[in-house]
């Protein structure tokens, strides 16, 4: 098994907080935000991998020792409920940006007034 | 059938209002979150009353534990007590919102009822993906509960810092989950404790299990506020509407700490040292008392004087003893109920005054003599008055922390514990005490540029009740009374609560087997006299602090900066750096974040 996707999903986590870290636009965060997350979409599947198997999909074939191997379906599973808990937080953040851009008039975390008084 | 009620329960409530609350009538919304958010307690308390005697376990969907893939909930008394606390707080919230509000829509009790849920599954599950995905409602909701007041610039930004930063810790926890799941092929925390029993026996446990166990406390160190992961928590605070302050001080945060200890015990004891924890719990333990002490907005000094707190339940998850962790769990108890009267004591004032800024409410605490007790009382309890739940814990701690030789943690603790309460104790003299403000021309504000900002909050409750109703009085006496009364709770059962819970093998086979342990450990004795002597010094330095804090601010303005002495002026450039760092800006907390991370895995690591 190959270390690329590892250092993959780590390189595009790694990636997605340097975007956080020097953003100058609370959109341009958020998406990083998205990003970081991808990196563990793509760890997970990368656990899950083995190499020469199939789809976990029993509906024309029998199931392992006969059929052959399969991917592990569990880490899919968990991908799924991933994307869908970064769909709502992405959601969510988006929606608390725009509500930013309207009060403040601006995006660039720089100009906006710090919250400690 | 019990859990699943438990968390099922006001997720349907939650849903029905969501869909039906806007053609409800207001008293109907808030009698139906009331009875909700009761019967949830009802439910809590009674999970906590079988659990030393019956294993509370349920195995979701008829998955069991031979399935491999089953999601069990399992409640051992600790569990128990602490979703009983999660519980009690947010019905005490939502009766004092009933009044407190005089416009607000069924979401937002909806939100409140979805947050219950969420923190009792999170604190019951015995799966580690379940447990994230609990983490991340339990945050999203926060989210949306933390800008719920959206038309506030300050409120929204706030929101947006507390979201991104919390998301980031999240998915790193994923990122360990995932790791943890790649080596053992498990995840549930038992399932994957009796993997990896095998692995302790050869020593050293592989740089997979570290960087796996750093990247899980990671998220859980985001939501616990541990330096310097802490940055989130005073902006979050600050902004949000008070009674949801109550939920997140009183049990958000430490259900950050209920996550690493969970996730250690069950998972990696022996395997990695808890150090790291223990260093960066001291450090936000001091940061946070400084910060404290610097603040006169009320609400943010309450805030950090959570970080600090919840710096010492780090510090006692972290001497890695069952002894300990039942002081940690007495110290939880008792400053849930502190802090929960406590913020809502501030938001009395806010309510009544617009403001929650102590420097323009000096003496204006006199009409409302109930809130100034719960203040005072509130104050001495966090300096460990007796026999308030906050001593209980400290004096038990410390006598288990002082077996391991960790002689700092006295001075740490009393220290925070002073510093904090003397802060609150200031609040009250100059809220309560103060004699009201003469407005001279060149005092109207302090001297430091920018303090004007920030002053009036926006008002939560346009119309002003003309005398507090028992409604917004009562929930705060009933918190306070029992955080001063938890520390009453006989030891006996304490103790056990915290042996079965520290211990790998009772967990999973309570989990697994379906059998309940019963540990025979030593009771914990609050009422020591090192405890009590700890206790009384901690409250005459608090007075001290207080009376400082109160002397300083009386004092006629210094006649140029030149004319300072050097030792105050390097405290003021210290304070200054102080609240630069805090700069609100996402991105320095994302830099943090990271440092934090690097910290927490050098620390870590075995060379």
């Amino acid at each position: 098994m190959s270390t690329v996707p590892y250092l993959t999903a780590g390189w595009i986590m790694l990636a997605g907080l340097y975007g956080i870290v020097t953003t100058r636009d609370l959109v341009h965060a958020v998406v990083c935000l998205s990003v970081t997350q991808s990196g563990t979409y793509v760890l997970l599947l990368a656990i899950g991998y083995r190499s020469g198997a199939t789809a976990p999909v029993f509906s024309d074939r029998p199931p392992p020792p006969a059929g052959g191997p399969v991917t592990d379906p569990v880490v899919q599973a968990m991908t799924l409920t991933d994307i869908v808990v970064g769909a709502t937080v992405t959601a969510l953040l988006l929606a608390l940006s725009v509500q930013v851009a309207k009060r403040r008039g601006t995006l660039d975390p720089g100009a906006l007034r710090p919250l400690e008084p | 059938m019990i859990l699943q009620a438990t968390v099922a329960l006001p997720v349907l409530v939650a849903a029905l209002l969501a869909a039906t609350g806007r053609r409800l009538p207001r008293p109907a919304v808030d009698v139906t979150a009331l009875a909700t958010a009761a019967a949830v307690t009802a439910l809590t308390a009674l999970t906590l009353a079988r659990a030393p005697h019956r294993p509370q376990v349920t195995w979701l969907g008829g998955w069991g534990p031979g399935t491999g893939v089953g999601i069990p909930l399992a409640a051992d008394p600790l569990a128990a007590a602490l979703a009983c606390v999660a519980a009690a707080l947010t019905l005490a919230a939502l009766a004092f919102s009933w009044r407190y509000f005089t416009e607000i829509q069924a979401v937002f009790h909806a939100l409140i009822l979805l947050f219950l849920a969420s923190m009792c599954a999170f604190v019951y599950t015995g799966d580690l993906f379940d447990a994230f995905v609990f983490f991340e409602l339990m945050s999203v909701v926060a989210f949306a509960l933390t800008g719920y007041r959206s038309e506030e610039p300050a409120t929204v930004h706030g929101a947006l810092n507390f979201g991104i930063v919390q998301s980031l810790g999240a998915y790193l926890t994923l990122a360990g989950i995932a790791l943890v799941y790649g080596r053992t092929g498990q995840l549930g925390l038992a399932a994957i404790g009796r993997h990896l029993t095998g692995t302790g026996a050869h020593g050293r446990p592989g740089a997979l299990i570290t960087a796996a166990f750093v990247l899980i406390c990671t998220g859980y160190l985001v939501k616990a506020a541990a330096v310097p992961f802490h940055f989130w928590l005073a902006d979050a605070h600050a902004v949000a509407p008070t009674p949801v302050c109550v939920l997140f001080s009183g049990v958000m945060v430490e259900l950050g700490v209920y996550g690493v200890a969970r996730t250690y015990w069950a998972v990696f004891p022996g395997l990695v040292p808890l150090r790291a924890v223990a260093v960066l719990g001291a450090a936000a333990a001091i940061l946070g008392a400084v910060m404290c002490v610097l603040q006169h907005h009320v609400k943010r000094l309450l805030a950090y004087s959570t970080i600090s707190h919840a710096g010492l339940l780090l510090v006692g998850v972290a001497a890695g003893t069952p002894a300990a962790l039942s002081g940690t769990a007495y110290y939880l108890a008792g400053h849930a109920g502190v802090k929960g009267a406590l913020f809502l004591a501030a938001g009395a004032l806010l309510n009544r005054y617009q403001t929650v800024d102590a420097r323009d409410l000096r003496g204006r605490g006199r009409v409302m003599p109930v809130t100034g007790a719960v203040v005072l009382i509130g104050a001495l309890c966090l300096a460990g008055l007796p026999p308030s739940g906050l001593f209980a814990g400290h004096s038990v701690t410390e006598h288990a922390v002082l077996e391991r030789g960790w002689w700092w943690f006295t001075p740490l603790s009393i220290a925070a514990g002073a510093v904090t309460a003397g802060a609150v104790l200031r609040v009250w003299l100059v809220v309560w005490r103060g004699m009201p403000l003469r407005r001279d021309p060149g005092e109207t504000g302090p001297p430091e540029a920018g303090a004007q900002e920030g002053e009036h909050e926006g008002p939560e409750t346009p119309g002003i009740l003309a005398s507090l109703p028992w409604v917004m009085v009562a929930p705060a006496v009933a918190l306070l009374a029992a955080g001063l009364a938890v520390g009453l709770l006989p030891g006996g059962p304490v103790a056990d609560a915290a042996a079965l819970f520290a211990d790998r093998d009772a967990y999973a086979a309570l989990v697994l087997d379906g059998h309940l342990t019963r540990p025979h450990a030593p009771p914990a004795e609050p009422w020591t006299p090192a405890g009590l002597a700890g206790s009384a010094v901690t409250l005459l330095l608090a007075v001290a602090v207080a009376a400082a804090g109160v002397r300083r601010a009386a004092r006629t303005r210094p006649a140029a900066p030149a004319a300072r002495a050097p030792l105050a002026r390097a405290v003021g450039a210290a304070t200054r750096r102080l609240h630069e760092l805090h700069s609100g800006h996402v991105g320095d907390y994302a830099a943090w974040l990271t440092a934090g991370v690097a910290v927490l895995a050098l620390l870590t690591t075995r060379f």
